[in-house]
């Protein structure tokens, strides 16, 4: 039963629907390794198709024996005091199952170190982009150096085109236990280590929003660590660059939300441009509403969710490492109304 | 050879003694049987706890976003799950069939050192009490209490003081260490008895399999606890004196407590597995009628695999980054040990072919531990396939390989054994229906769940996490994974039922029930305290048929 449905959602197209949940995110993809849309990811397909190939003919072969020994030599009634032929062994049959076996894991072998050597890229090419990602109990933050922007949990990286490749090579660090990047459809996993630097590469051609998160145990929330992957045409990439890096625009109407932001101890863990937040504990604020989510997954980005996040943190998503800052209502909403006009 | 105490009291008048008199004599025993029973029975528990905790982290994955149980009681359970599932119900039951029959099979009276194994089996039980007093004490004494929520294999820097203050940590560290005092002296003793107390006659190439892969184990436990052990105190000095070896913030290593935890982590598997093995190695021949096909190969495929696992520890750790040459290598290593894996698959399938298969409990049992060890070992090799690790690792799909080792390759056998063997240590035979109902009810609940869970692996979704969103195709698959585990409950059920109502009604069983050939089956059911009136004198694997068969004895063919 278990199998039937497995392998039906495998083979289903990687779009199944998604009933909505109060203030959940729709996810409303399958992260099959089996369909890769980016160059690591497909060579691992590749390799995995020709192992579970072999593996599966090991399967029925052996399997096939064991079953036809089972009933061929069941003991049959009145075989209860008759023994079969004693046989000790025989050297011919052992070394043939012995050089067989052999003879597979050399194949499999050998596919496999070709591949790892394929998919080993530890420094970035000319033509990459860098994004330096660090892993953080329990969201990721998200550096371009080359265009001075930091962001959070959603990854924004540019599709590769035949006349202008384009691959994006992640750094991966850990401020502080280990995590794991990892979004099946993209490439395999690779943890994030503290006083490590790990690196990761993908490459693809297909705009897209993919999904996957930490693999990696790290702590009460490490269900709630989720990774989303947005892949651009460059044109809508460069787009989205421009929007990161302009300033913020000063709405008058909602200066008093900025004021109390700026007055309160959100400052010391946010940064957020245009004002004087600049701490780095939690994920910056700026440009905020660009993200389709909050809480790294936990919820929707939307003016009820945020208002709801900062008047308890803890009840969308327990144990967070941001505190219940005890505001009132009316607080509550005069930050919001600030923070949604971080665009 | 026994010692001066209770335990040698014959069968009948213990019975006739009051309780306290025979507790008495349980807890201060040192009979390699008694003690044996005392191994089994208390794995057997904390396995039904460990199952109860299983069950509970199955309920909250049944449905998305289901809040059963929040983030740090599903921590802590998956945690305690995974440590008592390996140190205190695997080890401890092996270590009792050790026990009880080691000296039976090679014709000694006792092991070599029996205070040293009743000092064994206490450290044992103590570290596990100790390890669940955690619930209690984990805070301390004050508070309420917490069990350590840093996975079995508590990764660091998660166990630093910054990341897990309190002392449940310590109660992980100190529970297994005890334990692990444990485990060195009983695997010591296995050794020490095996080799300089076998009998007249049984030379180290007459011994039976199991007592071979006994002692292979043996040594694997001397030399893989050692790392363990040394991890664990480098990080009771982190934790209390301020030294930094994994500790992250001052510049410690985090891959370093890696490399120390599978050292040992990767030895284990087999020190849980060979005992499987060595099970499966007495059962086969005896219930296909014939002897165990190529005995010198399989000594070798057990010694082989001995040594190679000491050096695929670092396939658990394919994905934190070390060089290319490196996970070159330990993809070698691993697929290595496939093959002295397969050379025994197929010596149990010889065995079998030509034979007249006697379909009883502990064969059925074999059987299907056969089919599952193939899709164990086959979902291995995937795993040893690097690339294809940096999908699979750490996600559902491992979780369902290596319960399919443990539960397909280790508990069929432990219940292989005890229909096996519960005759001779009690003198009455398990029913066989009840048998068959506990049999089919676990196998297939068994695989619904964890024959599913491979696929929850492959459509992305990691172990380890308390609840996930709906619409990525886990929904469906995790509700079936935990409906199994209800049909995996009852099967158990059944098996409860059945000791309990063969050990008041069970048929008689007699020296021999099932016309065997190992030295066990020469003396009484249950055997006295000294096992044999007189040392039995053997001339060739298979004792008991050189005594059934006088005019057509194995020693002329070995
Ligand atoms: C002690 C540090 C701390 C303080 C003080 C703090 N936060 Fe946070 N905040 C965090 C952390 C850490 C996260 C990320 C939590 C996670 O996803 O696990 C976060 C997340 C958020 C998010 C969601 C961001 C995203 O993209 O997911 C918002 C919005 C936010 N905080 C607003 C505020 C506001 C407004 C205040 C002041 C009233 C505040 N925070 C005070 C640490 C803090
Ligand atoms: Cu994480």
């Amino acid at each position: 039963m278990g199998l039937l449905a497995g392998a039906a959602v495998l083979c289903a197209t990687g779009v199944a629907m998604a009933e909505p949940t109060t203030g959940r995110p729709v996810f409303d993809q399958v992260s099959n390794m089996f369909q890769p849309v980016s160059v690591p990811a497909a060579k691992i397909r590749d390799l995995a198709l020709l192992v579970l190939a072999i593996c599966g003919g090991i399967f029925v072969v052996v399997g096939g024996l064991i079953a036809y020994t089972l009933i061929r030599f069941r003991a049959r009634p009145g075989d209860e005091h008759r023994e079969p032929p004693q046989v000790y062994g025989s050297s011919n049959i052992e070394a043939a199952w012995t050089i067989v076996p052999v003879i597979i894991v050399v194949v499999l072998f050998l596919a496999t170190a070709r591949t790892i050597n394929e998919l080993e890229l530890k420094e970035p090419p000319e033509s990459a982009l860098q994004v330096t990602v660090v892993g953080h109990r329990w969201w990721w933050e998200f550096q371009y150096p080359e265009y001075g922007i930091v962001t959070a949990n959603e990854l924004h990286v540019p599709a590769s085109t035949p006349d202008a490749p384009r691959p994006t090579f992640l750094w991966l660090e850990s401020v502080d236990v280990a995590h794991s990047f990892w979004v099946p459809r993209l490439a395999g996993k690779t943890d994030v280590i503290p006083n490590r630097r790990n690196t990761l590469w993908l490459e693809t051609a297909q705009p897209g929003l993919y999904l996957g998160q930490c693999a990696e145990y790290c702590g009460t929330q490490h269900a709630h660590m989720l990774l989303r992957v947005y892949v651009h045409t460059p044109e809508d990439f460069a787009r989205w660059v421009e929007e990161q890096k302009a300033p913020e625009a000063e709405v008058a109407s909602v200066a008093a939300g900025r004021d109390l932001f700026q007055r309160t101890a959100c400052i010391n863990c946010h940064a957020a441009s245009g004002t004087v937040a600049d701490g780095t504990f939690g994920p910056s604020l700026s440009h905020l509403m660009s993200r389709e989510t909050i809480g790294a997954g936990v919820a929707m980005n939307t003016p009820d969710n945020l208002r709801a996040w900062i008047r308890d943190p803890q009840t969308m998503k327990p144990g967070v490492r941001m505190p219940d800052m005890k505001l009132a209502d009316h607080e509550v909403d005069a930050i919001v109304d600030y923070l949604v006009t971080l665009r | 050879m026994t010692a001066i105490d209770g335990s040698v009291l014959p069968a009948e008048a213990a019975a006739r003694t009051s309780f306290w008199i025979r507790a008495h004599e349980w807890a201060t025993t040192v009979d390699h049987k008694r003690l044996g029973l005392l191994y089994i029975s208390s794995g057997l528990v904390f396995f039904l706890i460990a199952g109860l905790e299983a069950s509970a982290i199955r309920a909250q994955l049944a449905f998305a976003n289901n809040d059963l149980i929040g983030p740090n009681t599903f921590n802590r359970l998956m945690t305690v799950h995974g440590t008592t599932m390996v140190f205190f119900v695997g080890m401890p039951i092996f270590f009792g069939f050790g026990n009880y029959l080691i000296p039976l099979m090679i014709g000694a009276r006792d092991l070599a050192f029996p205070r040293l194994n009743a000092f064994g089996y206490w450290l044992f039980l103590f570290g596990g009490l100790l390890f669940y007093f955690s619930w209690i004490g984990g805070d301390g004494l004050y508070g309420t209490g917490t069990a350590p929520d840093v996975g079995w294999f508590a990764y660091s820097p998660l166990t630093s003081p910054a990341f897990s203050p309190g002392n449940s940590t310590d109660y992980w560290i100190l529970g297994i260490m005890v334990a692990g005092f444990g485990s060195t002296a009983t695997a010591l003793n296995f050794v020490a008895t095996i080799l300089c107390m076998r009998c007249p006659g049984m030379t180290l190439g007459k011994m039976p399999l199991f007592v071979w892969m006994m002692l292979v184990n043996g040594f694997l436990v001397l030399v893989a606890l050692t790392p363990l052990t040394a991890a664990q105190v480098m990080l009771l000095f982190d934790r209390f004196l301020d030294s930094h070896f994994f500790d992250t913030q001052a510049g410690g290593s985090a891959v370093l407590w890696q490399h120390f935890f599978w050292v040992f982590g990767h030895p284990e598997v087999y020190i849980l597995i060979l005992p499987a093995f060595a099970v499966a190695s007495e059962v086969t021949p005896v219930f296909s009628r014939k002897p165990i096909f190529g005995y010198e190969i399989m000594v070798a495929a057990t010694t082989g695999i001995g040594f190679i696992s000491l050096g695929v520890w670092a396939h658990h750790m394919f994905t934190v980054g070390l060089s290319g040459p490196v996970n070159t290598f330990f993809t070698a290593s691993t697929m290595a040990i496939a093959v002295p894996t397969g050379i025994k698959i197929f010596n149990w399938l010889g065995t079998m072919w030509g034979g007249r298969i006697r379909l009883r409990m502990p064969m059925l049992w074999v059987c299907a531990f056969l089919f599952e060890f193939v899709i164990a070992g086959l979902t291995g090799v995937m795993l040893a396939v690097v690339p294809f690790d940096w999908q699979l690792s750490d996600s559902y799909f491992v979780v369902a390989h290596f319960h399919f080792v443990l539960i397909g390759g280790l508990l069929y056998n432990i219940f292989a054994g005890i229909y096996y063997w519960f005759p001779k240590a009690t003198g009455k035979m398990l029913s066989e229906r009840l048998g068959r109902w506990h049999f089919w009810v676990f196998v297939a609940g068994f695989n619904v769940t964890f024959g599913t869970m491979h696929f929850q692996g492959l459509l992305g979704m990691p172990r380890r996490i308390y609840t996930y969103d709906p619409g990525r195709g886990w929904d469906l698959l995790n509700l079936i994974t935990s409906l199994g585990v209800i049909l995996q409950a009852i099967g158990i059920l059944f098996f409860l039922v059945n000791v309990l109502w063969s050990l008041r009604r069970g048929e008689d069983a007699g020296q021999d029930p099932w016309d065997a050939w190992t030295l066990e089956w020469s003396t009484t059911s249950p055997p006295p305290a000294y096992n044999f009136e007189k040392i039995p004198v053997v001339q060739s694997r298979r004792p008991l048929w050189d005594l059934k068969h006088p005019n057509d004895p194995d020693w002329r063919y070995e």
